[in-house]
């Protein structure tokens, strides 16, 4: 129990509280993507590389992704309800 | 939830962060680890299967049959959101004359970054999945760097191939069902060959990259299996933006 | 200081739960659950810790040397992936459910309606 495992476990867990007390969803998706980063470097120390290298591209690629992707749907369906009686044609609601 | 009913959970909360603190402590301290299993995996696994990641090892030969069911959450999960995001009656999808030119705002710069990171991300994708039983990395990783590499050139601005990605010759979902197929038939492999399912059947090589019996041929599986299920499930949440819904 | 990670995996699981529970956005409430998922994943990662022990990788290091246990790694390995996908799951749920309700409040959504 050396002092960059102490270290990384607590970054880890104040990253963890901080990331649920946010709670506008795109800010959220950064600090969760902060969150898999430190937690990378926390499996690293823990020698695990494998999980690591999971946990980065999950962590960094696909969970922010589609996270963005599906908080870019909601706020249009949402958009689309206060416009619905314009015209039909356009394939943009900004 | 109502003031009330937070605070009454609040106190079921508390009562469980400190039971489990309370149990994990009582238990052998961090860094004293006593059970057997472990070690012998890590004892066995370059003698036995000559392949030197003992993770591989243990996550595709000796507990392959966990990875079955993983593998089946996987593909339940994908054709989950494919039935949940399917068109309705009277939806039109993202027209891609619309989304072309949407594209074509999009700073050249970074059209170009997206497409010159593929070739790199391929290759990397091919190496990771390939040493998976030698060093870090494996059929995970590798398809989700390959997934990387599609949504790198769709964020940096060629959105519209992610709507081509629905159609059915682009063989994503055929990639898909080829993985989860293929790491079953593998255990079936096994079965007929030597009468034990999941038994590691493939003559196991001395050392280099032929190792670990069907090892490479299952990280293959599922590298194809987390690519094409992750791809389908990005096409399908970016097809439904400005769904327009007639009555 | 040796139960030090399990108390921080512990604070996680709670931290985590207090989010799913007091959230009014359902995306809130899917990345609160992402902070579950860490928890045990440090949970488990850090029960098969060895004190000076290598990583399980034996291609440059001598067969017989201490290693952290490999079956924990391999649990947690696959465990990252599909619970990436089981997100998609949900998010797709939030997405028909925004489409009916035209809200992703949790407290908005409290009967089922025609």
């Amino acid at each position: 129990m050396n002092v960059l495992l102490a270290l990384l476990l607590t970054l880890v867990g104040a990253a963890g509280t901080i990331t649920v007390t946010i709670r506008e969803p795109v800010r959220q998706t950064i600090a969760a993507g902060i969150l898999s980063l430190l937690l990378a470097l926390l499996f690293f120390a823990l020698q695990a590389p494998d999980v690591a290298l999971s946990e980065i591209v999950v962590g960094s690629i696909a969970i922010p992704l589609m996270l963005l992707l599906a908080i870019a749907k909601v706020r249009d369906q949402q958009t689309a309800v206060e416009g619905e009686a314009e015209d039909v044609g356009r394939g943009d609601e900004r | 939830m109502s003031r009330g009913r937070l605070a009454i959970a609040l106190i079921g909360l508390v009562l469980l962060v400190g039971g489990l603190a309370w149990g994990t402590a009582g238990s052998y301290g961090f860094g004293h680890y006593h059970a057997l299993y472990g070690r012998i995996v890590a004892r066995d696994s370059v003698p036995d299967r000559s392949a030197t990641n003992a993770v591989s090892v243990t996550t595709f030969d000796y507990r392959g049959f966990d990875t079955l069911g993983e593998e089946f959450i996987l593909f339940v999960s994908v054709a989950g959101v494919i039935v949940l995001l399917r068109r309705m009656r009277g939806e039109s999808g993202r027209d891609e004359s619309l989304l072309a030119e949407e594209d074509r705002r999009a700073s050249e710069s970074s059209r170009w970054l997206g497409l010159a990171l593929v070739g790199p991300l391929l290759v990397l994708t091919v190496y990771i999945v390939a040493h998976g039983q030698l060093t870090p990395g494996g059929g995970f990783q590798g398809g989700v760097i390959l997934m990387s590499a599609v949504a790198f050139v769709a964020v940096g601005g060629e959105s519209v191939v992610l709507l081509r990605l629905r159609r059915a010759s682009s063989g994503v979902e055929l990639a898909e069902s080829a993985g989860a197929a293929g790491f079953a038939m593998i255990g079936f492999g096994g079965l007929v060959a030597t009468g034990t399912f999941f038994e590691n059947f493939i003559a196991k090589g001395t050392s280099g990259l032929l190792t670990g019996g069907f090892i490479p041929l299952a990280n293959i599986a599922v590298g194809l299996e987390v690519a094409g299920g992750l791809l389908v499930v990005i096409s399908e949440l970016f097809d439904q933006r400005f769904t327009r819904e007639r009555s | 200081m040796s139960v030090y990670p399990y108390l921080v995996a512990a604070w996680l699981l709670g931290v985590g739960l207090y989010g799913v529970m007091s959230s009014r956005n359902y995306i809130h409430l899917i990345i609160c659950l992402t902070v579950v998922q860490a928890s045990t994943y440090v949970l488990l990662l850090s029960v098969g810790y060895v004190s000076h022990g290598k990583a399980p990788i034996f291609a440059d290091i001598p067969t017989s040397s201490v290693t952290v246990d490999p079956v924990v790694q391999a649990l947690t390995l696959t465990d990252v992936v599909v619970e990436a996908t089981v997100v998609a799951l949900l998010l797709a749920l939030v997405v028909q459910a925004n489409k009916r309700f035209k809200t992703v409040d949790p407290n908005a959504m409290t009967r089922m309606r025609d």
